[in-house]
């Protein structure tokens, strides 16, 4: 049951044509924006005004791309070095915290999810001072292994909420069935659960990977200047005074690349029924 | 079943694998970073200097001052720690943990006045520069109005490096012909009727304004306020010699209010930046903004003098609302002696002619030779020296920032309401609770 | 995946009488983010609603006690007032328009037309997007007299002309517009990954039992969705209590305070005005606001689970 197989099956029907118009309309309403940030990426300074935002460039030119690349260049290495480890890791632990609070029902599991979850709202900019003190405790304040403690703690209440609504639609036959196999509560997660796990991480890698790339309050307050991820330096694009737009423009469809790689390649992940295939075995 | 997991497996172990050399990579900068946290060059040390220069002209003429002192200075490394944001609103937060978290750059740019008076000396974080001041002998050179307001008591706390004027009016030439004079007939009157003018000759929105933020309308305000009550008033409004509910005040309010009737429709969508676009355009004729607006125009490759130029706002001739920008000595600076020197070329004529033409401002010392600055400038120069000197509230000098972020409050729901009783009245609450 | 997903105490797999070690692998497993939440969060939590409780103004720590009169003057100021209406109507809107955007486009896509792929990257396009670049390009594009408004006239769309975010009764719809744009992308990830793990065995059993693909779409299809939603709200929620950067960008706050949010106010507060205490206030009341709507919502939800 391929998709491939279903799709050349298909003979023409009027709802495909109502679905295609439905998803050109979508699409346009995503796109607008970002044609006019394409289209003032490609002008010069003189040329960008709020007044004429829809109009094309006169005379398209790469400047801005070039300014923007040699602010962004620097930064870039350490946004990777960021944002690679700190997905990876707060995305295993949220499996994990997943797995366990949606199969292991101990007493007060749901009260640990709950705590765990309310953690998600606190806002930022409120515990900037303690978190600094307790980094700086820990001789992390001022780099990259700071930021990713940070963004791996405060990312765990959402890749846990992420896991374990996805974990809890898996029947506990399959567990039981380990079990009974004699398989152990991480051998369960090695091999029953882990398997069919992709279409989870792909939502927590896109979550996690966008967010921690694009984070700029926790990037511009946790590292020193040699260290900065690629937010700051972008936002140090538009300038404090006299904004150019252009560059501003250019800098932000850059820095939209790596995730948007990363949405291009974890998509063919959406794959549908892995696990109808496991229980058929 | 084991047969079955094989391929699955291997795919796991091997993306676990790649994760592994990632983190591993990773644990082993944590390391490093760990074990020697500080990096500093043999001999000269570093210098961190922290602002919210980053791009065009500013971050050019603050390149202009580091090209400066590294040459007096060349064993000395310097860290650049611009962190944008308008007006330095990302770079005071970044600012404020720092120096509680113990971390305190070697200078940071500040406001001239409560600013930094109000916030860092209050709070016991700078060191006072008076000393510095009298080696320099920058009593000479630096207008006395403007060593008060970087004052408290009888100690300096920072240096000056440029001086913006706040109370400009800034004309298209082309559309605004005679309507618009400096001299005599400058007044809010006659301001007023020469915009009815060109409202009735068809230029439907003559005034530009940006408003988003609101910070632009207070600027309005404290201009109107010194066309209205003059300089000794505005100022006695920090010091309790004037009162908030005082007519003066009323009647600025009300001019703002007539001047609503001549603004762009959208204005609290736009910045001031594109309100000076409008002027360009032609579709206004003129903004009142500080004379970065200058560098918008010049940017846009219109001539000073020739295709617009800038006069004292409406009704404030002979007066210089001041907006400026000073370093400071921060306690604990990690290479305070850097630091001192950093002082000394920001007050230094070769630091502040270098910087401020690049800027777009005026040099806080009054003899840095004039020729090196556009018309426009040269004019301000002069003024500068006889006009009497008011600190502004939009931009950090007159009032600690709880006052002026609740006046830009209120000014935001002014232009909405425009109630001027109550408006009044919320002011001289905001005053009682910040400027006692 | 089989729909009733029945919880009930583990079955002990082992032997009786043999003790395993293997009983306390589950909180070794959690224990760690216990105690990194418990720090980061509750710690800090702690100390922000004693913050509140002083007189904090300026940048040297004041703890001097002010009871609860931080709160009280909050809740006097017009402008945490308007705060907190905002808040409440934006996160209604928002969720509205990011579920309902987001669950269509994904049942659009899970028609499996040619081209989902590109589709699919297009709508996520807008998350990889930093929110200030956004709030810029959506300002432009809400601008009366020069942006959306342009285009509405020359596709004959005039009636939907407004004032956008020059008015401030129009000007908060911008603002959820512009936020359902950059978000509903990932709505739209999530319940795909939702619809496209429903077996196909599911659907092919209820039609051989002769239910159209409308019933289908309500019977089967949907109360699955029901843990997703969950996700969704939760997520999209604190998103919305916190947003912050496309609101400084977008509006400022403006016209008036007709868009503005808590947490512009708690930065202005803390990092502009030095007020810590009230900064502090502000953000213990948001808390407040979310353990009063989220965690009934949510305590509700799981015990839904259970009863299935």
């Amino acid at each position: 049951m391929s998709a491939a197989q279903v799709m050349g099956r298909r003979p023409f029907k009027p709802s495909r044509v109502i679905t295609y118009a439905l998803l050109l309309v979508v699409a346009v309403f995503y796109l607008l924006p970002i044609y006019v940030i394409a289209v003032t990426a490609f002008k010069s300074f003189v040329e960008v005004s709020h007044t004429t935002p829809w109009q094309l460039p006169s005379a398209p030119s790469l400047a801005a791309f070039g300014d923007a690349l040699t602010t962004l260049a620097p930064s870039f290495v350490n946004s990777v070095l960021l944002v690679v480890p700190a997905t990876l890791l707060s995305a295993l632990l949220g499996s994990l915290n997943g797995y366990v609070l949606s199969k292991w029902r101990f007493r007060g599991a749901d009260l640990v999810f709950t705590l765990l979850l309310f953690g998600m709202f606190i806002p930022y900019q409120s515990i900037l001072l303690p978190l600094v003190l307790v980094l700086q405790k820990f001789q992390l304040y001022g780099g990259i292994p700071g930021l990713i403690l940070t963004h791996v703690v405060y990312g765990i209440p959402i890749t846990t909420l992420i896991f374990r609504n996805y974990y809890a639609a898996v029947p506990t036959e399959v567990i039981e069935a380990a079990r009974i196999d004699g398989a152990s509560v991480l051998g369960i997660y090695r091999h029953v659960l882990l398997p069919i796990s992709m279409p989870g991480f792909v939502v927590v890698l896109i979550w996690q990977f966008t967010s921690i790339w694009n984070e700029f309050l926790f990037a511009v307050t946790l590292t020193l200047p040699d260290q900065w991820p690629i937010t700051v330096a972008l936002n140090g694009l538009a300038g404090s005074l006299l904004a150019h737009y252009e560059i501003q423009m250019a800098g932000a469809l850059l820095t939209a690349l790596p995730p948007l790689v990363i949405y291009i390649v974890l998509g063919r992940y959406f794959i549908r029924g892995l696990l109808a295939g496991a229980l058929k075995g | 079943m084991s047969s079955k997991w094989t391929r699955r497996e291997f795919v796991k172990t091997t993306g676990t694998a790649a994760g592994a050399l990632v983190l591993g990579g990773a644990f082993a900068e944590f390391l490093a970073a760990c074990a020697g946290s500080t990096t500093t060059t043999t001999g000269g040390g570093n210098l961190e200097i922290f602002s919210w220069w980053t791009a065009g002209g500013e971050a050019d003429g603050l390149a202009e001052m580091f090209k400066i002192y590294t040459q007096k200075y060349p064993s000395v490394k310097i860290v650049n720690a611009a962190v944008a944001g308008g007006a330095g609103s990302n770079a005071k937060a970044v600012l404020a943990t720092r120096m509680q978290g113990g971390k305190p750059p070697d200078s940071f740019q500040v406001h001239a006045g409560q600013e930094l008076i109000s916030t860092w000396v209050k709070a016991d974080k700078m060191e006072p520069i008076t000393s510095i001041w009298k080696s320099e002998g920058w009593d000479s050179v630096i207008p006395q109005d403007l060593k008060t307001i970087v004052s408290k008591g009888s100690d300096v706390w920072s240096v000056p490096v440029n001086v913006h004027r706040g109370n400009a009016l800034w004309v298209n030439l082309a559309k605004a012909g005679s309507a618009i004079t400096p001299g005599t007939g400058n007044n809010l009157d006659n301001f007023l009727s020469a915009l009815g003018k060109a409202k009735t000759a068809g230029i439907q929105a003559p005034l530009a304004l940006g408003s988003k933020g609101n910070w632009q309308v207070t600027m309005l305000l404290e201009n109107n306020i010194v066309a209205v009550g003059g300089a000794d008033f505005y100022r006695g409004l920090f010091n309790g010699k004037s009162s908030w509910t005082d007519n003066n005040v009323k009647q600025a309010l009300t001019y703002i209010k007539s001047m609503l009737n001549y603004v762009n429709a959208d204005h609290p969508t736009i910045d001031w930046d594109q309100a000076a676009g409008r002027v360009q355009a032609g579709t206004s004729v003129g903004t009142i903004m500080g004379d970065w607006a200058k560098g918008y125009f010049t940017a846009n490759n219109w001539k000073p003098d020739t295709d617009f130029t800038g006069i004292a706002s409406p009704g404030t001739e002979k007066t210089y609302m001041i907006v400026c920008d000073t370093f400071g000595l921060p306690k604990g600076a990690p290479d305070r002696d850097n630091a001192i020197n950093w002082i000394k070329v920001c007050g230094s004529e070769a630091g502040q002619a270098a910087f401020n033409p690049k800027k777009g401002s005026i040099p806080a010392r009054t003899d840095v030779p004039a020729s090196i600055f556009d018309s426009i400038a040269q004019r301000f120069i002069g003024e500068f020296k006889t006009d009497s000197l008011t600190p502004s509230i939009a931009h950090g000098s007159a009032a600690p920032e709880a006052f002026a972020s609740g006046v830009n409050d209120e000014m935001g729901q002014f232009v909405q309401k425009k109630d001027v009783n109550a408006s009044t009245a919320n002011l001289a609450k905001l005053a009682d609770q910040f400027l006692k | 995946m089989a729909v009733a997903a029945t919880r009930e105490r583990p079955v002990p797999g082992r032997s009786l009488g043999s003790f395993s070690w293997d009983r306390f692998t589950p909180f070794v497993l959690i224990a760690p983010s216990i105690v990194l939440i418990a720090v980061f969060v509750y710690v800090f939590i702690g100390y922000t609603a004693f913050i509140s409780t002083t007189k904090w103004y300026g940048i040297a720590p004041d703890y001097t006690p002010a009871g609860l009169s931080q709160y009280i003057d909050l809740f006097g100021l017009p402008r945490f007032q308007a705060d907190v209406s905002n808040t409440v109507e934006f996160t209604i809107l928002f969720l509205i328009a990011c579920i309902v955007l987001g669950f269509g486009a994904a049942v659009l896509l899970d028609q499996r037309v040619r081209g989902t792929i590109l589709f699919q990257n297009v709508y996520l396009f807008p998350l990889a997007i930093s929110f200030v670049v956004t709030g810029t390009v959506w300002r432009w594009i809400f601008n009366p007299n020069f942006g959306i408004n342009l285009l509405l006239d020359e596709v004959h769309l005039g009636f939907l002309k407004s004032p956008w975010l020059a008015d401030t009764r129009t000007a908060l719809y911008g603002l959820v517009i512009a936020a359902a744009w950059q978000m509903s992308g990932f709505c739209m990830a999530m319940f795909l990954a939702g619809l496209r793990a429903i077996p196909e065995e599911l659907r092919e059993a209820a039609r051989v039992d002769g239910a159209s693909e409308g019933r289908i779409f309500l019977r089967v299809i949907l109360p699955l969705m029901r843990p997703i939603t969950l996700s969704a709200i939760i997520i999209l929620g604190h998103i919305s209590l916190k947003i912050f950067d496309l609101v400084y960008v977008m509006t400022s706050g403006g016209p008036g305070f007709a868009t503005d949010m808590p947490s512009l106010y708690m930065w202005v507060a803390v990092f502009r005005q030095n007020l810590y205490g009230r900064g502090a206030a502000i953000a213990m009341v948001l808390l407040l606001m979310v353990a009063l709507l989220i965690v009934p919502y949510l305590i509700w939800s799981l015990r839904q689970e259970v009863e299935r």
